[in-house]
């Protein structure tokens, strides 16, 4: 049986072996970690307050039913509405965009990708990075660049929290870091804690689900435990026939 | 094989309640399967309240809208329509709205509607589903000496009055289903929902 | 038999007209399998579990999905969002398709290591490794459905291996798509492939499997045949019946694989992106390549040979080999001896390094090419065919002319392929890969004429332990 304990070990190893799949998380040159986690509440709500104010006028999040928002993030439904849905929605709707396609090509150049998955196709380091690595650009139509998407031509919507900053290189020309060249309305940290709500708003987004596969999974497999430990013995009980 | 005395009771035992986890598992594993068939969140979103302006209503006048994917009637009563509504009479099969299952409880009245004018019906035959035309004419005869107008289902031939009951000797079992609905103000009723306060509505 | 099958009521009324009280008797109360199975027996079950699991779960997800080219990916995404627990239901499918493959990845080397494919068991052998590739065949299209990135662009990969094929390549290229690049056909037609004709191929195989397999009676961790000694009312010494026994054993192996199912389904169905792939989230774009696509893991050891060889023909050619031959399998391995238990330490070493070989193949497959990954690939594509040749060698004792002969073609064909691609730049690389197999074919072919490696001990009469 000592086999069978190796395969089961290499089985939990793959398990544990998350994320070492192929690099299509985009790698970004400095190092910003989201703090994932779809269980904090507050954190979720403050992020959709900011997706609503800041992002929702140019992306879309089309398959973000709102009433399943409200539910899931504890928001009543007639203060969701007052709050965050601007247009004559209903709440059973998605949260689709107001500004059209045609209209964002001829202003931006480019459509405004939904992001309603976005976390799950770039993870949620690439969206914090993104938010956090705007820097002064005078080449660029928009006056600003990015480390984490170059050349993006999204402008940087949040300069106004942040304050702006410039791009360090190193003797070799390859980014050394960020540095703050004037203030915005909020500290670094508050900055920080803003971008990384709205990333955590964009986890949940990306995969309502996951708010109830932990919750029940527990139950499953504590049910599943119980069917092996019968089967285990029956077979014990039956298997004494046998020599 | 020999066997040693097996032990048949602990045998019977683990056997049983390992069938019965296991039937229960499998039984519990149906669940996700069948709930997936229920209507979806889209479905129920779209099944959201709807609507219905009436200010252009005139008397005699039905309009028609879509509620969860069914005719819903909205018809303005004329004060004729209103007084062939009869509810001691013997020629309905259920002459006092009296099951519970084809109205919400405020239009468990005599015309069956939160103001007597107004009426609103779900327009699905309560036999098999078809939709009943409607014969607003209350001195027609063609369709019996004792109907006085109302809603004729062309399938079978069921006969329902101007408050959707139906009569005797007809197919359909019972009264047309009237929504949950409510008045937003005057002239603007949402189908899909239940009035807030029914009694000051009806009042 | 039918002395004893007598019974009265509704079940003896139908069994008269249905034999199921016999096919019961047949197949399960008297169905006699060997008593040694260890766990390398509960894949065959397992494997049969999750064929059940997968239908039906497919048919659920069938009822939401839309198989148009506009409406794929939304309707995929309406089944993760908007279906009362489509989420788990569309969880279930796409883990019960990789948990499919590592079930029958097992199955397939329980049968190599105990020498299940061998006389009298080659159809069921042949059975299994035509399920092998249907179920390859319902995984690939399957993987297109989502229409997401990785779709689209690895049903484009490997649709083009079929344009290799020389004349009519291109055009069967275009008939396989039904338009010049993957479009709505494509998928149209792989839809109905997925959920009709090759579910009922693979039922079909199954049955056939089984069927065999129940003609002529399990193999065992001894290789030794049951059927040769039984007792005076014919039942085999060394046989129980399989219900009760090896029905309530599958049970726990049922339990043990459901709890890493669950586990799986409920805490990480992407697996950190080898089951569901990160760039699968993108709508297919035919515009867009993504930076790397890699097939799905089960998927990658072949890739890996197919990436080996820079000319596509060849290296299509190659990868199409390299399934085949698992047809040809008791055929190449005639040795009488089953199982690895009884065999020589050199057999022993083939397999060990082929297993591990297959495994780094795999591996490969996932990753982004790279010049010292492809050298290594080369290597391990080479040492998977290099298996077969060996295990072909170990058939019989071989004199020591048969085995010069033997290694001298195995290294011949290698080095004559490194002399023709060798150059000023991969020379160092080249040599080291060269010399390894080399050495290895070398000691595996000639140390049978020098020492006692090759071995083999001798087969009990009856099942041990």
């Amino acid at each position: 049986m000592r086999t069978s304990k190796i395969i089961f070990l290499i089985f939990l190893a793959t398990l544990c072996g998350k994320g070492m799949a192929a690099g299509q998380k985009s790698e970004i040159l400095l190092d910003y970690k989201a703090i994932e986690n779809i269980n904090n509440k507050a954190s979720l709500q403050r992020g959709a307050k900011y997706f609503v104010n800041y992002c929702s006028g140019c992306h879309s999040l089309k398959y973000m039913r709102m009433n399943t928002l409200a539910k899931d993030l504890g928001i009543e439904e007639e203060i969701f509405i007052k709050n965050l849905v601007f247009s004559n929605k209903k709440i059973g709707e998605t949260m689709t965009k107001s500004m059209s396609d045609k209209d964002a090509e001829n202003w931006f150049g480019a459509i405004p990708p939904d992001l309603s998955l976005t976390a799950r196709s770039k993870g949620s380091d690439y969206i914090y990075s993104l938010l956090n690595t705007y820097y002064t650009d005078s080449s660029t139509i928009t006056g600003y660049n990015n480390l984490a998407y170059p050349n993006t031509s999204m402008p940087h919507i949040l300069v106004n929290l942040q304050g702006e900053q410039k791009l360090v290189l190193d003797p070799n020309n390859k980014p050394k870091k960020l540095e703050k060249i004037s203030e915005g309305f909020n500290s670094e940290e508050e900055y920080q804690q803003i971008t990384n709500d709205i990333t955590n708003f964009l986890v949940y987004v990306s995969e309502p689900a996951k708010l109830k596969r932990y919750s029940m999974g527990f139950w499953v497999l504590l049910f599943i435990f119980i069917f092996g430990v019968l089967a285990y013995y029956t077979k014990k009980e039956f298997w004494k026939d046998v020599h | 094989m020999s066997s040693d005395n097996p032990d048949n009771s602990r045998r019977k035992f683990l056997t049983g309640s390992l069938t019965f986890v296991g039937g229960t598992g499998a039984a519990a594993t149906l669940w996700p399967f069948l709930s997936s068939m229920a209507p979806s969140n889209k479905a129920k979103a779209a099944g959201a309240p709807v609507k219905v302006d009436i200010s252009g209503l005139k008397e005699g006048e039905k309009i028609d809208l879509i509620w969860r994917k069914k005719p819903i009637w909205v018809v303005k009563r004329s004060q004729d329509m209103l007084e062939s509504i009869d509810t001691n009479d013997t020629k309905h099969k259920d002459p006092l709205s009296e099951n519970p299952e084809q109205q919400p409880d405020f239009a468990k009245n005599k015309y069956r509607s939160l103001k007597p004018e107004i009426l609103v019906l779900e327009g699905v035959c309560t036999h098999l589903g078809c939709n009943p035309a409607y014969k607003p004419d209350t001195t027609d005869t063609s369709l019996g000496k004792d109907f006085k107008g109302g809603f004729f289902c062309a399938c079978h031939g069921s006969k329902f009055d101007f408050a959707g009951k139906v009569s005797n000797g007809s197919p359909a079992g019972a009264n047309l289903k009237v929504p949950p609905y409510r008045f937003e103000d005057e002239n603007t009723i949402i189908v899909g929902e239940l009035p807030a306060n029914k009694l000051e509505e009806i009042g | 038999m039918s002395e004893k099958n007598q019974s009265s009521g509704v079940i003896g009324w139908i069994d008269e007209r249905l034999p199921i009280l016999s096919f019961i008797r047949d197949h399960l109360t008297h169905y006699y399998a060997p008593k040694n199975f260890n766990f390398w027996y509960f894949f065959g079950s397992l494997a049969f579990l999750i064929l059940f699991l997968q239908i039906f779960t497919g048919i659920f997800l069938a009822m939401h999905y839309k198989p148009d080219a506009k409406l794929a990916f939304d309707s995929v995404e309406f089944i993760m969002r908007d279906v009362n627990l489509g989420w788990l239901i569309r969880y279930m499918h796409s883990t019960g398709a990789s948990a499919f493959f590592i079930v029958v990845y097992l199955h397939m080397f329980r049968a190599l290591m105990y020498g299940s494919f061998k006389k009298p068991r080659e159809l069921i052998w042949l059975f299994g490794v035509f399920i092998y590739l249907a179920l390859m065949a319902e995984a690939f299209m399957g993987y297109l459905l989502p229409w997401g990135q990785m779709s689209y662009w690895g049903a484009q990969v490997i649709i083009n291996l079929f344009t290799t094929i020389p004349f009519i390549g291109p055009e069967l290229g275009v008939w396989i798509r039904g338009d010049y690049a993957i479009s709505d056909p494509t998928l149209t037609r792989f839809f109905a492939l997925h959920i009709v004709a090759v579910p009922m191929v693979i039922l079909l195989l199954v049955i056939l499997h089984l069927s065999a397999l129940h003609t002529v009676g399990s193999n065992n961790p001894d290789g030794v045949e049951i059927k040769n000694t039984k007792d005076e009312n014919g039942v085999p010494l060394d046989g129980i019946p399989f219900h009760p026994y090896y029905t309530v054993k599958d049970f726990v192996g049922m339990g043990v694989f459901l709890f890493l199912f669950a586990l799986t389904v409920f805490y990480v169905p992407e697996m950190g992106g080898y089951f569901l792939e990160h760039a699968n989230f993108i709508p297919a774009n035919p515009l867009v390549t993504p930076e790397h696509i890699a097939p799905v893991w089960y998927f990658t050891p072949f890739y890996s040979i197919l990436r080996a060889i820079p000319d596509p023909a060849f290296g299509a050619l190659a990868m199409a080999l390299s399934i085949l031959i698992l047809f040809f399998l008791p055929w190449i391995d005639k040795n009488p001896i089953k199982s690895i238990r009884y065999r020589s330490t050199l057999f022993k070493i083939n397999l060990f390094v082929f297993v591990i070989g297959f495994l780094i193949l795999g591996y490969l497959g996932v990753k982004a090419p790279t010049p010292l990954y492809n050298a290594l690939a080369l290597r391990f594509s080479e040492m998977y065919f290099i298996f077969f040749a060996l295990l072909y060698f170990y058939s019989t004792a071989r004199n020591s002319t048969f085995s010069y002969l033997f290694s001298g073609i195995i290294l011949f064909f290698i080095i004559a392929y490194d002399i023709l691609r060798i150059n000023s730049d991969n020379y160092l690389t080249l040599l080291i890969g060269l010399s390894s197999v080399c050495l290895f074919v070398l000691f595996m072919t000639l140390s049978p004429l020098y020492t006692t490696l090759n071995r083999e001990k001798e087969v009990p009469e009856r099942v041990t332990g």
